[in-house]
């Protein structure tokens, strides 16, 4: 079966000024997301994972448009999206719904349940009150709530309950895509369980591809079809989920994977441990920029930094041991 | 396959069905118990703040039928009976001129509330509208509203009300107007801070990433979020304004001095009150009271208005 690329990223760059001088130029930039390249591909899960300011958030909000990109392409659906005004951009919108990390905060505490999932129906729809609250009320029932709940104000509802209400909004007005931007983070892991489950659920019903955005490796490993990691906004390696975790080619992603807990006491592995800080996004190393923490670091990788390769079918990576 | 795809179909109808019948109820009890009403039952609860509405509810009926109400005519003079002490036939005494104060009280009232309420309404809006579009925009709206707000907050209050007074000449409807431009600025400021606030909560990214229109982001997600601060700087202004355009009218720039206005008799009373202390403190507790209450009345209403507090 041929695979349709619903998204693309191609070197895709943001920076954020910091700091101003007198003038109100300003002084430095942050480096968030560095020549970002990726394909999503129809009815999978794309994940992305690093570490806390890895800009893996920064890129979930350049492909939603919260973010104009500074240079770089973001295709969706065969359109170049990451140029156009707001007003272009609203119809696509309702292809391409978000998810965000803390669902408290992403409820208005002012609006009641039912005009919360509402809300994007009167955005991109002309239905009636009525049509509008049956979806409502049948979203609830999908993401495991009840009609009951829908005159409800978000302040009543536990963080999982919340995470349910953004998830049914997300999915009101039937996207193709959805953004996850660490949906589960801010939930106990029980209660992660469950959304994953309804995500997953969600994903076979409806056919959706989801851009997952996480740090969780294990949670990572049991949904996503494929993988980017990003390190310091640059992206390390791409590669199916069965490639990455059997056969981590870049020196970072195996640091990253040696240090997802195992749950058996005998087990005894090998943790890499990495020396050193993060590098500053304000001034990026020349080289390689995981290069002062890497073990296997060479001549060259301080001084040149490594292209993307396709090491076999659908693993990219960069890295100058590999050639 | 097919099969399976069946029986998920028939459990999707069998989920859908319940949940219509649920939503049936629902919509029930959703007439019975509609926005208005539950915000009246969370308002009676708050003793003090239905105290404060009793007492404005009170003050709006003695505004409307307040001269008519008043038991003498508040402009008769009556020199044998100067500096009445407060008694039976003239609950609030008289004045320098034998005027029974409780009729002038009354027939004041439309005159000071009007000219307070309806100046720091109009401002109030305005300034609002400015706060929220400055906050929201930023840029060349934001300096221009702010650097406006700036040079009339360079001004005291009062000297900013006598200047437009000195403009637009005396009267009582450019007290009207003065007050109404000096409450602008600080409702502007305020509201600017408070949209910035919200402006950068989460709830507005995700509007933004529905794809909310401008307006609605504004009017629907922004400016509920002010509300609070807002009708707590409203109540506060009315107090502000019922003095301003007392003052005004004292200095000679609003009503005339014979009009029984409250501020203006507090003027006039000042020279007597070693003599007649009850013409002071008598239209004085009554200002007292009529700010008192609109400030009860707006704590009770933010907290009415906030869904977190019960």
């Amino acid at each position: 079966m041929e695979k349709n690329k619903i998204l693309s990223l191609k070197n895709v760059c943001k920076t954020f000024p910091v700091g101003k001088t007198l003038l109100g130029k300003p002084l430095n930039f942050v480096h968030a997301v560095n020549n970002v390249s990726f394909d999503v591909y129809e009815g999978e899960t794309f994940s992305i994972v690093g570490e806390s300011g890895c800009g893996k958030s920064t890129t979930g909000r350049l492909i939603n448009h919260l973010l104009i990109p500074d240079s770089g392409e973001i295709w969706f659906q065969g359109k170049e999206i990451s140029k156009i005004s707001q007003d272009e951009m609203r119809p696509i919108r309702r292809d391409m719904q978000m998810i965000f990390q803390d669902p408290a905060g992403s409820l208005n505490p002012r609006m009641r349940i039912s005009d919360l999932i509402e809300e994007p129906l009167l955005i991109h729809t002309d239905l009636d009150k009525e049509e509008r609250m049956k979806i409502v009320n049948e979203l609830l029932g999908i993401v495991g709530l009840s009609a009951k709940h829908a005159q409800r104000y978000p302040h009543e509802f536990s963080g999982g309950q919340k995470q349910r209400v953004g998830i049914a909004r997300a999915l009101t007005v039937n996207p193709k895509l959805i953004i996850a931007d660490e949906p589960i983070s801010a939930l106990d892991v029980s209660i992660q369980a469950q959304v994953l489950n309804l995500l997953h659920n969600l994903q076979e019903k409806y056919n959706l591809t989801y851009v997952f955005i996480s740090h969780d490796l294990s949670v990572v490993e049991m949904i996503s079809d494929r993988i980017a990691v990003m390190y310091l906004g640059f992206v390390a390696e791409t590669a199916p989920k069965e490639l990455l975790y059997g056969n981590p080619l870049h020196p970072y992603t195996e640091a990253l994977l040696s240090a997802v807990p195992i749950p058996d006491p005998d087990y005894k592995k090998e943790r890499i441990i990495l020396e050193g800080d993060i590098p500053s996004t304000i001034n990026l190393p020349k080289g390689c920029p995981f290069a002062a923490r890497c073990s296997k670091c060479m001549p060259e990788c301080l001084e040149t930094r490594p292209e993307t390769k396709e090491v076999e079918p659908g693993h990219f990576v960069a890295c100058h041991l590999y050639k | 396959m097919s099969n399976k795809e069946q029986l998920q179909n028939e459990e999707l109808q069998q989920q859908n069905a319940n949940f219509e019948a649920e939503y049936i109820d629902e919509n029930v009890a959703y007439v019975a118990d509609s926005k208005f009403k539950s915000f009246v039952k969370k308002f009676m609860k708050r003793r003090t703040a239905v105290v404060g509405f009793v007492i404005i509810v009170l003050l709006l009926i003695l505004a409307v039928v307040g001269p008519s109400i008043a038991p003498y005519d508040p402009a008769a003079y009556n020199y044998d009976n100067m500096f009445a002490k407060p008694s039976a036939e003239h609950w609030f005494g008289t004045d320098h001129y034998g005027r029974d104060i409780f009729s002038r009280v009354c027939a004041g009232a439309p005159l000071t509330l009007g000219v307070a309420l309806s100046s720091v309404i109009v401002g109030t809006i305005v300034g609002a509208v400015l706060g929220l579009l400055a906050g929201y925009y930023g840029g060349w709206i934001e300096m221009l509203v702010m650097r406006g707000a700036d040079v009339l907050f360079a001004f005291p209050d009062i000297l900013l009300a006598i200047a437009i007074v000195a403009i637009l000449g005396p009267g009582i409807v450019n007290v009207f107007i003065a007050v109404a431009v000096f409450t602008v600025p600080s409702i502007a400021r305020m509201m600017r801070s408070a949209t910035l606030a919200v402006k950068s909560s989460l709830y507005v990214e995700v509007a933004h990433s529905l794809g909310c229109k401008d307006g609605r982001i504004l009017f629907l997600h922004i400016f509920p979020g002010t509300t609070q601060t807002l009708i707590v700087n409203f109540t506060m202004r009315i107090g502000s304004a019922i003095m301003a355009a007392s003052s005004l009218s004292f200095l000679g720039f609003g009503a005339n001095v014979t009009d029984p206005e409250w501020g203006a008799m507090l003027s006039q009373a000042r020279s007597y009150f070693s003599t007649a202390p009850h013409m002071l403190y008598l239209p004085g507790l009554v200002i007292f009271i009529t700010v008192l209450a609109f400030n009860l009345f707006g704590d009770g209403l933010r907290d009415t208005l906030d869904p977190k507090i019960k």
